[in-house]
């Protein structure tokens, strides 16, 4: 292969490095009404009394909205394939405010000044109610954090309105009690994983406007342009076809732009006021009034042979929605969906649980989805299980985990179909040191250094649902134009999707311009989530761009008046195989355009797939832990990766290094806390820590190829996979060297010193 | 209040408002590449030079900086643009939203710090922040720009 396999730089790359206005904010225009939310003070509360009448008289106020002036139809606001799963819980303004930050009223004026000024200006009297604040008390409380009746569900999700409960869901194959009591060898254990903010640098954010036909044209900095446009459809009440979504550049998203945040809010004032409208997140609203990881308690009990078979996998789960449903279902049935396969010498599985509506932010997607906190429960619990049964934590794994052509037993019909998972464990243990260096080595000076693992699954793109259309056309000059509506947020998709496309068509990379993501022009795609763009649209580009050589070679076969059977198509012309005629793909592109009885040559596919294949990864964490103090040092990370065939090794790399950081602050910084009202404590880079350059040691990334007989040029996901084994890793270390086994996260230094005062702990050397 | 600065070579006269921070004024200028990260100075993003030191545009009160010189990316484009090289060979913009702010700071680097080790750029760059990258791409970009010890 010519372009796949190769380390291109992103097509956009050196644009957005130098700072070229590309982005959403640089884009609005000068005369925007700025739009502002004033914010409830409750965590639950109903509005009795509001009087805006002193911020409308403000000079330079345009207009300011309450709950009276929305339309009274509930919506999702979670990005998601229509019917979305995620229940109709929220309006765009409600009488009832669920949360601290939730949204009361509305103001647009002609500048930030007069927009501030103008929230002050607004008087709200509230009923406080008694609000839901610990998850794990929700389902008892007397308030029922939804009280209205007329909630929506698409489908039956286990909702029980009444108990706080959104979803309660249980998945079980075999006899897990019984199988359980059969077992020599039990452990049990409970996890707590945080709330984790996304803190992509570019906040929340989006511009609108009115076109000249009167439809309502919004540019916003999202993953998810088709899902915003639905999403708008229902909640203003207007047609979708009114309606047209634009994504320019964005500035990262994980997952937090897959949920709906701004656009409601300013599209609303431009249905309204006729005028271009624009809305900036501040840091302090990107991480108090939007979305965050759905926090959850798990607690896991395996059971075990004395050979050191895993025979019984069970976890039982209990997950924080927070105020709105937002992705509650789908996020908590990843918990076990990515973690029940992985190891298949089983006789009895099941994940069962529920998810609950608490008055705090709401959850929303955040790479990993699910996954990530599934991954800390269960292989914290395996290397729990590994001591237990005095077995190598990396043997146990290699002799437990699925292979090449295996089922289990949650999908039992079907095989995977990819899979070095086993080389990746091998690989692992060779760049970190493994064998030398597990469990510990007593340092000089009161510190131990330790090494700990975990592996992990995730998905390509959601099996059986998301769908991805391409289209690919050869323009007059000769190059191609590739439409796809899939959202590079930085991981470089656009460019991989190109190479894609180039491979294929046997041509180069600047020949191929890439357009991602209009409404009004792009083919549908659900949008960037669930791992699914270079797996799915990569997919439907492929095939789109086999379509667009067929026609070639039918066109180039027509004018040379042969068999399309007889000629190739060499990316630069069509030739006989006899090699005696050839007309340039230049000459063919130019005809094609010109006089009577001519078809432009566009290339068209649609892809879905029944299947998700799993990418892997083997993760090892070296520590150093000073035990007078309790801190926790980083000193290297290895990560080795099965996403398939790699398309781009440069911006693979990247994207596992950017992953196993954010892993890392999961694992050791970040929290998102609450105090005992509800507020955030947490609203900004001073009080919660995301990682910097001195907190994350080294990163040694290895890639271990496999071939996915379904994916594009046999490529797999990689986008979340990367942020799961850090937490369970790292906490191995940490037990490893003082003997913390640490069931909630992060590991601070607080818990560690603790842990360290007490005792040494850790398997035996 | 009007100020007069000199922005990126070019002396101008600016309307400020008295508690206007040079950041807002900057992208009010039309120098795009401006951004905010945070409210409370500690990102990065936001990073230009203040008579040649990199310093918090959000930080600085825009009346402060009457009669001093002001560069930004735009200022330095073509030094910038051989920096990006390898940063963009490496993959670590990724969504580049914080790219103008760090490579201002490591320009800065460049002239402040003769020979850098790894430990002194690491500290040199901590107080910009990157979410996507993971840090290590830039580091290997910057040791490639300066010629330090290749990884």
């Amino acid at each position: 292969m010519k372009i796949v396999g190769k380390g291109f730089p992103k097509t956009d790359g050196m644009m957005i490095a130098t700072g070229k206005p590309v982005y959403t904010d640089d884009l609005a225009m000068a005369r925007a009404l700025v739009v502002k939310i004033l914010r409830s003070p409750h965590a639950f509360a109903r509005i009795t009394a509001i009087d805006t009448s002193r911020a409308t008289e403000l000079d330079g106020v345009e207009c300011v909205l309450t709950y009276k002036d929305v339309p009274k139809v509930r919506f999702t606001l979670a990005g998601q394939t229509y019917p979305e799963p995620s229940p109709y819980d929220r309006l765009i303004l409600e009488e009832i405010v669920r949360y601290v930050g939730d949204e009361v009223a509305i103001v647009a004026a002609v500048d930030e000044q007069t927009a501030a000024r103008a929230l002050r200006l607004i008087k709200v009297e509230y009923e406080v109610w008694d609000a839901v604040l610990d998850f794990e008390t929700a389902k008892e409380h007397p308030s029922t954090v939804h009280p209205e009746d007329d909630l929506h569900c698409n489908y039956d999700i286990g909702m029980q309105r009444e108990r706080n409960v959104v979803s309660s869901q249980k998945v079980e194959a075999g006899d897990v009690e019984g199988e359980l009591k059969q077992c020599p060898v039990v452990i049990e254990e409970t996890f707590y994983t945080q709330a984790q903010a996304h803190a992509m640098m570019e906040t929340y954010r989006a511009f609108n406007y009115l076109d000249h036909t009167g439809r309502l044209v919004v540019v916003s900095s999202t993953q998810i342009p088709f899902h915003v446009r639905r999403q708008l459809a229902r909640a203003l009440q207007i047609p979708a076809s009114r309606i047209r979504v634009i994504k320019p550049r964005i500035g990262g998203g994980f997952g937090g732009k897959q949920t709906g945040a701004v656009e409601v809010f300013s599209a609303l004032v431009t249905l309204k006021t006729g005028k271009p409208a624009k809305i900036v997140y501040d840091r302090c609203e990107t991480f108090s009034c939007t979305t965050s990881r759905h926090a959850m308690r798990l607690k896991v009990r395996l059971g075990a042979d004395l050979s050191g078979y895993i025979r019984v996998i069970d976890i039982q789960g209990l997950s924080d929605t927070g105020a709105y449903g937002e992705h509650a279902s789908t996020v908590f049935s990843v918990v076990g969906a990515k973690t029940l396969p992985l190891y298949n010498k089983t006789k009895a599985v099941r994940f069962m649980g529920d998810v609950v509506y608490t008055n705090k932010m709401p959850a929303g997607a955040l790479r990993g989805y699910g996954a990530t906190q599934g991954t800390f429960a269960l292989e914290s619990a395996v290397n729990k299980l590994a001591e237990k049964l005095d077995i190598d934590p990396a043997q146990l794994r290699l002799q437990n985990l699925i292979r090449e052509g295996e089922s289990c037993l949650i999908h039992a019909d079907s095989s995977l179909k990819s899979s070095s998972l086993a080389r990746c464990i091998a690989k692992g243990q060779e760049l970190i040191g493994w064998n030398a260096k597990y469990p510990r080595t007593e340092m000089a000076d009161n510190k131990v250094r330790a090494v700990g693992m975990a592996v992990t699954m995730q998905g390509s793109g959601i099996a059986g649902i998301d769908t991805a259309s391409a289209e690919i056309r050869l323009n007059d000059d000769g190059n191609y134009t590739l439409l796809v509506g899939s959202t590079d947020m930085g991981t470089g998709s656009d460019t991989i999707l190109a190479q894609m496309a180039a491979e294929v068509l046997a041509t180069s990379l600047d020949s191929i311009i890439v357009h991602a993501a209009d409404t009004d022009v792009s083919p549908y795609d659900p949008g960037s989530y669930a791992s699914s763009t270079t797996y799915v649209t990569g997919m439907a580009v492929v095939m789109a761009a086999q379509d667009l050589k067929r026609q070639i070679i039918e066109s180039g076969a027509q004018q040379l008046a042969v068999e399309p059977d007889k000629v190739v198509f060499d990316g630069a012309a069509v030739r006989t195989l006899a090699g005696d005629k050839a007309v340039s793909l230049q000459k063919l592109a130019e005809r094609s355009v010109v006089g009577a009885g001519q078809r432009q040559l566009v290339g068209n596919a649609t892809y879905g797939s029944s299947e998700s294949p799993p990418p892997f990864v083997a993760g090892f964490a070296e520590v150093e832990v000073d035990k007078e103090t309790g801190k926790v040092e980083l000193l290297e990370y290895v990560a080795v990766v099965d996403c398939g065939t790699v398309i781009n090794p440069n911006l693979a790399r990247i994207q596992v290094e950017g992953g196993i950081v954010q892993g890392i602050g999961l694992a050791l910084y970040e929290e998102v806390r609450y105090d005992d009202k509800g507020r955030l404590q947490t609203d900004s880079f001073l009080q919660y820590k995301i990682p910097c350059r001195k907190d994350i040691g080294n990163i040694t990334v290895a890639f271990e190829e496999s071939f996915e007989p379904t994916g594009p040029f046999g490529a797999k996901s990689i986008g979340e996979v990367v942020i799961n084994t850090p937490a369970p890793a790292i906490a191995h270390a940490v037990y490893n060297a003082v003997g913390l086994r640490a069931t909630s996260l992060p590991i601070t230094p607080e818990k560690v010193f603790q842990a360290a005062g007490s005792r040494t702990g850790g398997p035996r050397p | 209040m009007q100020i007069n600065v000199m922005i990126n070579n070019k002396q101008v006269s600016l309307q400020v408002e008295p508690g206007e921070f040079l950041a807002e004024t900057l992208r009010k200028h039309g120098l795009l590449s401006v951004r905010r990260g945070c409210d409370t100075s500690n990102c990065g993003l936001c990073t230009v030079w203040i008579e040649g030191k990199p310093t918090l545009s959000c930080a600085v009160l825009a009346f402060r900086v009457d009669g001093k010189k002001i560069t930004t990316i735009e200022g330095v484009a073509k030094e910038a643009g051989e920096f990006a090289e390898f940063l963009v060979a490496e993959g670590a913009e990724q969504c580049g939203f914080c790219s103008p702010g760090f490579i201002m700071t490591v320009l800065a680097m460049k002239r402040e710090l003769p020979n850098p080790t790894e430990a002194e750029i690491v500290h040199y760059l901590i107080g910009n922040l990157c979410r996507c990258s993971g840090y290590l791409g830039q580091l290997r970009a910057v040791k490639k720009f300066l010629g330090v010890g290749l990884i």
